[in-house]
């Protein structure tokens, strides 16, 4: 097999793992998902869904890249021959996700600045909508550019781009290395801020508060095994990607467990921090925590800069802070989201690292201004949601069928994983991933699928359902099948069919 | 905070935030073996 780039250092491998692990979601998706399924009660279903779906996942994404050491296309082509489609169905979601996820770094970066003196005044969802989106009256009109967020956007890509052109050692890993460090800091200043705050054992209180009867409900568990699984970065090629950079003796098990813990560990930072903020509001206004508990975007860019005004002393340090670490948090998820496809490029047509990047990101970067519309929320939030519960969920179940049931690969990749790790799994491992995670995969499938049949997502019409959610979802799946079948560069892939066969 | 709630933020801190420094600390102790 050809050379590869490798990581300098298993420390800058963790840290670019964790960094693409930790992202948006962190922040602003597991306060609010704990607190609607049952509080400190979701901890358990929780924590289990991190040691049965979580880290088996991890391990065996990462022994997939480490064992066959290429892109996603590529090291699934190696697993099998007819596997090749599936690498390419996970490279194609992880290029739909990065063309919105850099719109919504972009916001961030905006922010970043609004917050020096608190541009966004006292009603800071008008402020947003109006504003800053220019967002359109009604969806489907996708209206112009909004050339604020065009220059942000612009700026984002800019440097996505420059640290992927480095390559994995100089680019990937060096940014890794300074913005994890700085984010976890940043975010601990904020945390601390937020629990000296009036009303912060309040919202501690309402976050941690178990409801054991959600226990007893299964779709607590399927929002728990969703969190884990949309958390951490696992089923878009990403992960493969990655470990395909480690050197041959590396300890894959064990780096699978720090990374897991380490974004769950931030999560749960996120949920102390965000919810102790919440109850300083809840204060302020003198309305219980619970009116006042927000996630995803509004979170984000409607109740945080309220918080903010709210702050004793130091807004705009605070401001600035807590936009600042959104936008680190994604970009190091944003530059490992690009990678798969720099990376699939390269192996599969045998260019440049500079051509890949230019190429990828040039073609991203330009079907990212649809987001940057006037309309453009509407038609992100369509594409979110589908490319998440039918482009992430279905890849991850049909990667975990395929591998452990039809190629029964299993055994082969858990020798190769235990041969170099010196923490080793056992049946459990086997288990959780033939047959836990493809049943709880397979529920939330189902369950998104009777949510879909019953009502429109967001009740938004059905033509832009179709165009921007299923034709999506679907078209990267088509996609995925016709770059299989693309004749790719000598020495690169199809010396690698030879070694298949 | 309520006795639960401060249960069940410390069993999440010792769970997640500890089993990050025992995976972390599992490193360190293998490499001095080494």
């Amino acid at each position: 097999m050809e050379d590869r780039q490798q990581w300098g250092s298993r420390y800058g491998f963790i840290l670019a793992a964790v960094g693409s692990a930790i992202g948006l979601g962190n922040i602003w998706r597991f306060p609010a998902v704990a607190y609607e399924n049952g509080g400190g009660a979701f901890f358990i279903p929780y924590l289990i869904a991190l040691l049965t779906a979580g880290i088996p996942l991890l391990i065996l994404e990462f022994t997939i890249g480490h064992k066959y050491r290429g892109s996603a296309p590529l090291s699934y082509f190696r697993l099998h021959k007819n596997a090749e489609w599936l690498g390419w169905w996970q490279v194609f979601v992880a290029f739909v996700i990065s063309t919105y996820y850099a719109v919504i770094i972009a916001w961030a970066l905006k922010y970043s600045i609004y917050g020096l003196n608190l541009t966004w005044g006292d009603k800071p969802s008008d402020f947003f909508y109006g504003e800053v989106l220019k967002l359109s009256a009604k969806p489907g009109d996708v209206g112009g550019l909004v050339h604020g967020v065009v220059i942000a956007l612009l700026l984002v890509w800019v440097v996505t781009l420059s640290v992927l052109y480095k390559g994995v050692s100089k680019g990937i890993e060096k940014f890794n290395k300074i913005f994890i460090p700085a984010l976890v800091v940043m975010f601990l200043v904020i945390v601390l801020r937020a629990l000296t705050l009036d009303g912060a054992a309040d919202g501690l209180n309402t976050f941690f508060k178990p409801n054991w009867d959600a226990i007893g409900d299964g779709k607590v568990w399927v929002a728990a095994y969703g969190q884990i699984f949309f958390s951490l970065s696992i089923a878009f090629a990403i992960m493969v990607t990655y470990s395909s950079y480690l050197p041959k003796k590396s300890d894959i098990n064990n780096n699978a467990f720090i990374t897991g813990f380490a974004n769950s560990g931030f999560e749960l930072l996120a949920g102390i921090g965000v919810f102790a903020a919440l109850g300083f509001m809840a204060a302020q206004q003198g309305v219980p925590v619970d009116k006042v508990v927000k996630g995803g975007i509004g979170l984000a860019f409607e109740v945080f800069p309220a918080i903010i005004n709210e702050f004793p002393g130091f807004n705009g340090f605070f401001g600035t802070l807590f936009f600042l670490t959104l936008v680190f948090a994604g970009m190091t998820s944003l530059i490992s989201i690009v990678e798969t496809y720099v990376a699939a490029l390269q192996d599969k047509f045998g260019i440049s690292r500079t051509k890949a990047v230019l190429f990828g990101g040039g073609v991203a970067s330009v079907i990212s201004l649809l987001f940057a519309t006037e309309g453009g929320l509407y038609i992100l939030d369509i594409t979110d949601y589908f490319i998440n519960n039918f482009g992430i969920t279905l890849a991850g179940l049909v990667e975990v069928v395929l591998v452990a049931w039809v190629f029964k690969q299993l055994r082969g990749l858990q020798n190769h994983a235990n041969a170099i790790s010196d923490l080793r799994t056992g049946l459990w491992w086997k288990a959780c991933l033939g047959i836990v995670t493809p049943l709880l995969l397979g529920y939330m499938m189902f369950d998104a699928i009777k949510q879909n049949i019953a009502k429109n997502y967001g009740d938004y019409p059905t033509e832009l359902i179709i165009t921007y959610g299923l034709a999506v979802a679907v078209g990267v799946i088509i996609l995925g099948f016709a770059l299989s079948f693309v004749k790719g560069k000598k020495n690169h892939l199809e010396t690698a069919k030879k070694e298949a066969s | 905070m309520s006795a639960s709630a401060i249960t069940m933020m410390v069993i999440g801190m010792v769970i997640l935030w500890g089993g990050l420094l025992a995976s972390i600390a599992n490193v360190v102790v293998v490499s001095r073996k080494k």
